[in-house]
């Protein structure tokens, strides 16, 4: 273990009174980043487990894998598929050209290297964007950089139009992690969801390249509506007319940001997650039916001026942000309600406002961002009230 | 309590500042700070209210029932803002059709009643007007700083003339939205108070809770 003898040897030089004390966060990084952290509760209650935070970012790290592959390949068919249409250009096509890989839309592989190409820089941007900030409040804070930001980076990368100008992705990323998660405390005290704390300052700075009306497919040249955007001015029937039935919207194969179209790999981290128990069910079967019930009661009511109010659940769960969401960050454990039921009412109020938002203002094609965030506002009173009614259910059986 | 007028002036700016430390006057500061040019005459009109309300407040402060203070103070307050909503319609007519019912407003902004209320009706007259002075500079000082960043970042220039170009004008600089709107100024003004109690601890406030240290055993 010639690894392990070197970080022995040089860790007096980080830890209390050494030569580089100010850098023990990043010494720490990396040594936790490659072994098992050493920290270990010194109070009662002792509690056995073997899942500790590492533990917890990595399974939601693993958990974007089936996204990310998905969304490799769905943004590299979509650019290919529309560069057989209007020709190509950029650095990427002139790379790929120069490599002789070309951009044949039916194979499967080359998709995934175009569309990767697409990726990968804006993840780049995002870790080191967001790293320096991380590295930095660490430091000077003195708290340990951990896990979470792997997370957070990979949440809010799989969340970013394709054709987003990098500098925004620094940008957002940064202001995620400042205002969502640093000038809290870190990870652990953020009320908000950092990844979409950063989105949100995106959406609302940009609103141009980032509302969610047009597609953001790569090409110059190439415009169009999402599925939303298109549902809410002529109705989600229409979808079937641009070629995207139900199964479409449901395996992935539309434009959309880079890890959030397909539902059905969502579902499956999902279910990774559901599975190791990282994410609690309360929160999602609270999301599920709180969008189901209201989007029927909608579909009940109906609107002749309002196409969205016929859009049935089912739709609801495969457009959009929506799977995503619920997968990755209805269940973010930190930002959420803490107590079981206050889970059901949070998940409920989340699923309840997307379809509000979706539906009824007209502002916003998709709402999934603007839910979460709410209901993380939300989440300490509900957590309160919940509190509140046990206290009170419990002094009644003592008098 | 600063005890000379020079301090009376300069203390308000940053080490008392009625935004900053006091957190008053934040409905304006949100409101007003899109573009620098209105900004600036709105810390204008604020500096003059709060001077000259300090000052004829203090003037007959001994004459002034306790009772029904606030109703005269209001008056001479409500006087003044008149004056400067109709001298600004005069003259300087499109600003203060862009400040709308904040010149109105500044009646109500709590930084005029304040001083109005704890120093005015205790300092003799001049010392009443420099403070109000004083604490209008502090409130303008913080409204030209939002106003600097919202319209530098927002719109790419300042007093309207054009730092950076935007990209509709085919320069260079692609204007961020989201600092027109209002709500950026709360995190502007957050991260001045941020930066204001990192340069001078001592405005750190006390924290109301105790974080109870666990024994280890």
């Amino acid at each position: 273990m010639g690894l392990r003898d070197f970080f022995d040897r040089i860790e007096p030089n980080f830890t209390r009174g050494g030569k580089y004390e100010r850098y023990f966060p990043l010494y720490e990084m990396v040594e936790s980043f490659l072994y098992t952290p050493k920290t270990v509760t010194t109070a009662a209650p002792h509690a056995r487990a073997y899942i500790d935070m590492k533990r917890i970012m990595t399974y939601v790290v693993i958990a974007t894998i089936p996204c990310i592959v998905v969304g490799m390949y769905n943004i590299g068919y979509q650019v290919n598929a529309a560069i057989g249409l209007h020709g190509a250009a950029g650095w990427r096509a002139s790379l790929l050209g120069a490599l002789g890989i070309g951009f044949d839309a039916s194979n499967p592989l080359l998709n995934l290297i175009h569309g990767a190409l697409y990726f990968l820089p804006v993840y780049i941007v995002t870790l080191v964007a967001g790293g320096i900030c991380e590295v930095i409040f660490a430091t000077v804070r003195r708290h340990e950089v951990n896990e979470g930001f792997l997370v957070t980076s990979m949440l809010y990368t799989l969340i970013m139009p394709p054709d987003v100008p990098l500098w925004q992705v620094a940008l957002g990323i940064v202001f995620g992690v400042v205002i969502g998660k640093e000038v809290f405390g870190g990870t652990g005290k953020n009320f908000l969801n950092p990844a979409l704390t950063g989105r949100a300052f995106l959406y609302f700075a940009y609103p141009a390249e980032m509302s969610g009306n047009t597609i953001w497919t790569p090409v110059d040249g190439f415009s169009g509506a999402t599925a939303l955007g298109l549902a809410a001015a002529e109705g989600y029937q229409a979808l079937a007319a641009q070629g995207m039935d139900w199964t479409v919207a449901f395996l992935g194969r539309v434009q959309g940001s880079l890890g959030e179209t397909s539902t059905l790999a969502c579902l499956m981290g999902l279910a990774f997650l559901l599975i190791t128990r990282i994410a609690n069910y309360r929160m999602v079967i609270g999301c599920l039916a709180g969008m189901i019930a209201f989007s029927t009661l909608l579909n009940l009511i109906g609107s002749d001026t309002n196409p969205m109010f016929a859009m049935p659940w089912y739709w609801h769960l495969v457009v959009g942000g929506y799977a995503f969401g619920l997968a990755f960050m209805v269940t973010e454990p930190v930002s959420a309600a803490h107590t079981n039921m206050g889970r059901y009412i949070y998940g409920a109020l989340i699923g309840f406002m997307v379809v509000m938002i979706r539906v009824i203002n007209p502002a916003f094609p998709e709402g999934m961002m603007l839910a979460i965030l709410f209901g993380n506002v939300f989440a300490p009173l509900i957590d309160y009230f919940v509190v509140q009614a046990n206290i009170k259910r419990r002094a009644r059986h003592h008098v | 309590m600063p005890r000379t007028r020079k301090q009376m002036l300069v203390d308000p700016l940053v080490d008392n500042n009625p935004i900053t430390l006091q957190v008053l006057g934040i409905c304006s500061a949100l409101a007003v700070t899109s573009s620098l040019q209105v900004a600036f005459v709105m810390a204008l009109a604020v500096i003059f209210v709060t001077g000259f309300s300090s000052m004829f407040i203090s003037m007959i402060r001994n004459q002034i029932p306790g009772a029904i203070r606030i109703i005269v103070q209001m008056v001479i307050i409500a006087s003044l803002v008149i004056l400067v909503d109709q001298v600004l319609k005069a003259y300087a007519f499109e600003i203060s059709k862009t400040l709308s019912v904040f010149v109105g407003l500044i009646i109500t902004n709590c930084i005029v009643m304040g001083r109005a209320e704890a120093f005015a009706m205790k300092n003799p007259p001049v010392a009443s007007f420099i403070d109000g002075v004083g604490n209008g500079l502090g409130y303008g000082l913080i409204l030209m700083l939002v106003g600097v960043i919202r319209e530098l970042f927002g719109a790419g220039s300042l007093f309207g003339v054009a730092i950076m170009p935007t990209v509709n004008n085919g320069g260079w600089y692609v204007p961020n939205g989201m600092l027109l709107l209002p709500p950026s100024a709360f995190f502007i003004i957050g991260l001045i108070i941020w930066a204001f109690r990192a340069w001078k601890p001592e405005q750190v406030e006390n924290r109301e809770y105790k974080i109870q240290a666990v024994e280890a055993h």
